[in-house]
């Protein structure tokens, strides 16, 4: 881990990319300027594809062991897109790269492995994405619901907007009149 | 010989030994903790769903209510994922005031701790100290926001109030008082046998396993990690400050990981946002503190914009992120995920309670600061009569509103 050279954003992008080739589908580098001094913080946005996924993560722990922020999740309709936060570089002052992975998985066929494997404290929330999307997270460790109390209705996804929401479960109280 | 049997001993959700809504199940050997399983859940209140049916303005009021002591933290970190999604750049002024905000916060927290740690180990009179010497803080927080717990300062693109010239003694004042007492305050938890017999070798977690199960915040800098959003990634003002990483080996030259070293952890992180706070006040620009005044205007601007974007800051247990997706044409965010660093917290309360006896749960517990978020009743004071209002009532009157206003 520590003799390999360490990447600037721009590396990162071009790692992935060289790795990767065409599997990379999009990638973004943000740039925040900020402060009197002018500092500089850098946010990466790469979208990848879903066979592609687990190697990713692999090369990544392999390149650096990185803080797993959270896992957030949009519906888009026909996929759900799982976002996994990462943080690289932290421990040196200022240095700290944002990468955010994005993975689509088609709503007919929901899974996505899981990455406990690597990194353990991906559990969480990985159980948290499950349940709020209808993921299933193949391979997790432990698949019980982490928020939602054990009687919620199956098959009602908070996060979802395509009707397995929360419509069916929402009571207006001043219509049911409790 | 008959084989050795464990027992499963449930504690919480609410028990008087935990601070928040959080059920453990223990397996246990006698005294020892074998086995840990935590659950959680309790006092969900859908808040991100909710988020996502209100415009990014309402939503600063909503992320404020997420959790009572952090209630900068979130509306700020949910501030920064919409700039940082649209490219609002944060006057400079008001940078500096976000910082002075957000150690405020910083150090009220940690005070609040600190009593809520000496309680657990039976320390009553501490906690009356520290809680006395926090009020302080709360008088500063109420001049400087208008108010003592939800501040409602944080504004998409800046801060709502300013710190003018003649509000600078007050805040000076305040910073001194904890100057002269700080050494008290080490005396009282650092030299104290029975605070080093409880703590000490207590509820360990490894460098290892910090890094590996993804902790945040004083769990994760007192065994001797180095990552503090502040220093990691430039953002706020904190980049133009003198800040370096604090762990607890600057005191004692060496980590242990254990309960003693998230004491010292967090008593040097009141040092050091005092430090902070008057380095704020030193080098401060002035100019304007938001970046667009006007809301309305503001509001326009969110509905036609689109983007994603991520807002990280560090709150006094570790680092907060927010992900916010703004759909143009849509007033509402489209999504809103918040996580808090007590999420990233929770793996490790399994290693650190594994091998401990029953009697340390409560401080192991308490001392990765966890905060479920509580409240589901209201108490109203009418000054001579004090009343509660229960699940039922409350709800009859909030039908009764929804009546009338639908007449």
């Amino acid at each position: 881990m520590a003799e390999k050279k360490q990447l600037d954003a721009k590396g990162l992008v071009k790692y992935f990319k060289d790795e990767f080739k065409t599997k990379i589908k999009k990638t973004t580098v943000k740039k925040r300027v900020v402060g009197l001094e002018k500092k500089e913080s850098y946010f990466v946005w790469i979208t990848i594809d879903k066979s592609i996924f687990k190697d990713v993560i692999k090369h990544l722990v392999e390149y650096q062991f990185p803080h797993l922020a959270v896992v957030s999740g949009n519906d888009l309709g026909k996929t759900i897109e799982l976002i996994y936060h990462f943080s690289l570089d932290h421990g040196q002052k200022f240095k700290e790269i944002s990468l955010n992975i994005k993975v689509e998985i088609p709503k007919s066929n929901p899974k996505i492995e899981t990455i406990c494997d690597y990194i353990p404290g991906a559990l969480i929330t990985e159980r948290e994405k499950q349940e709020m999307l209808g993921v299933i997270v193949e391979g997790i460790p432990d698949s019980r619901r982490l928020f939602l109390p054990e009687d919620f209705p199956k098959g009602v996804y908070p996060w979802r907007k395509d009707g397995k929401g929360m419509e069916k479960v929402i009571k207006n109280l001043h219509e049911v009149k409790k | 010989m008959t084989e050795k049997t464990t027992y499963r001993l449930p504690i919480g959700p609410i028990h008087p030994a935990l601070k928040e809504p959080v059920q453990f199940e223990f397996e246990i050997d006698g005294e020892r903790i074998v086995d840990v399983d935590v659950s959680l859940g309790h006092v969900h209140r859908s808040i991100e769903w909710a988020g996502t049916r209100r415009n990014p303005i309402q939503n600063l009021y909503l992320a404020e209510r997420i959790c009572g002591i952090c209630s900068y933290c979130h509306p700020v970190a949910f501030s920064l994922a919409v700039e940082n999604a649209l490219d609002i750049q944060v006057p400079d002024r008001g940078e500096y005031l976000r910082v002075i905000q957000g150690e405020l916060e910083r150090m009220c927290s940690h005070m609040l701790w600190a009593g809520v740690a000496a309680h657990e180990v039976g320390f009553d009179t501490v906690l009356y100290l520290t809680w006395q010497m926090r009020e302080k803080l709360l008088d500063l927080t109420e001049y400087l926001t208008g108010n003592r717990v939800t501040k409602a300062i944080t504004m998409i693109g800046g801060v709502r109030r300013d710190i003018t010239k003649d509000m600078v003694p007050k805040i000076q004042e305040t910073l001194d008082y904890f100057k002269e007492n700080f050494e008290k305050i080490r005396h009282t938890y650092l030299d104290d046998k029975t605070f080093k017999m409880r703590c000490q070798g207590v509820g360990v977690l490894t460098y290892d396993d910090a890094i590996k199960l993804c902790a945040v915040g004083p769990t994760t800098r007192a065994s001797g990690v180095k990552k503090d959003v502040r220093v990691d990634q430039p953002y706020f003002a904190y980049s133009d400050l003198d800040i370096d990483y604090i762990t607890p080996d600057i005191l004692t030259g060496e980590i242990h990981g254990d309960v003693y070293d998230r004491i010292i952890q967090r008593l040097l992180e009141v040092k050091q946002a005092i430090d902070l706070m008057e380095q704020c006040l030193d080098k401060m620009p002035s100019g304007d503190i938001v970046a667009e005044p006007k809301p309305a205007k503001l509001l326009a601007m969110l509905k036609k914009a689109e983007g994603e974007g991520i807002g990280r800051h560090e709150a006094p247990r570790g680092e907060v992120i927010h992900y916010v997706k703004l759909v143009s044409g849509e007033e509402n965010a489209y999504t809103w995920k918040v996580r808090a660093p007590t999420y990233n917290n929770i793996l490790p309360w399994i290693p650190m309670l594994k091998g401990e006896q029953i009697a340390d749960i409560p401080i192991v517990a308490a001392s990765t600061d966890p905060c479920m978020s509580c409240t589901n009743r209201v108490a109203v004071v009418d000054r001579d009569n004090k009343y509660i209002l229960n699940k039922e009532e409350l709800h009859q009157m909030s039908v009764e509103k929804t009546r009338r206003l639908l007449k």
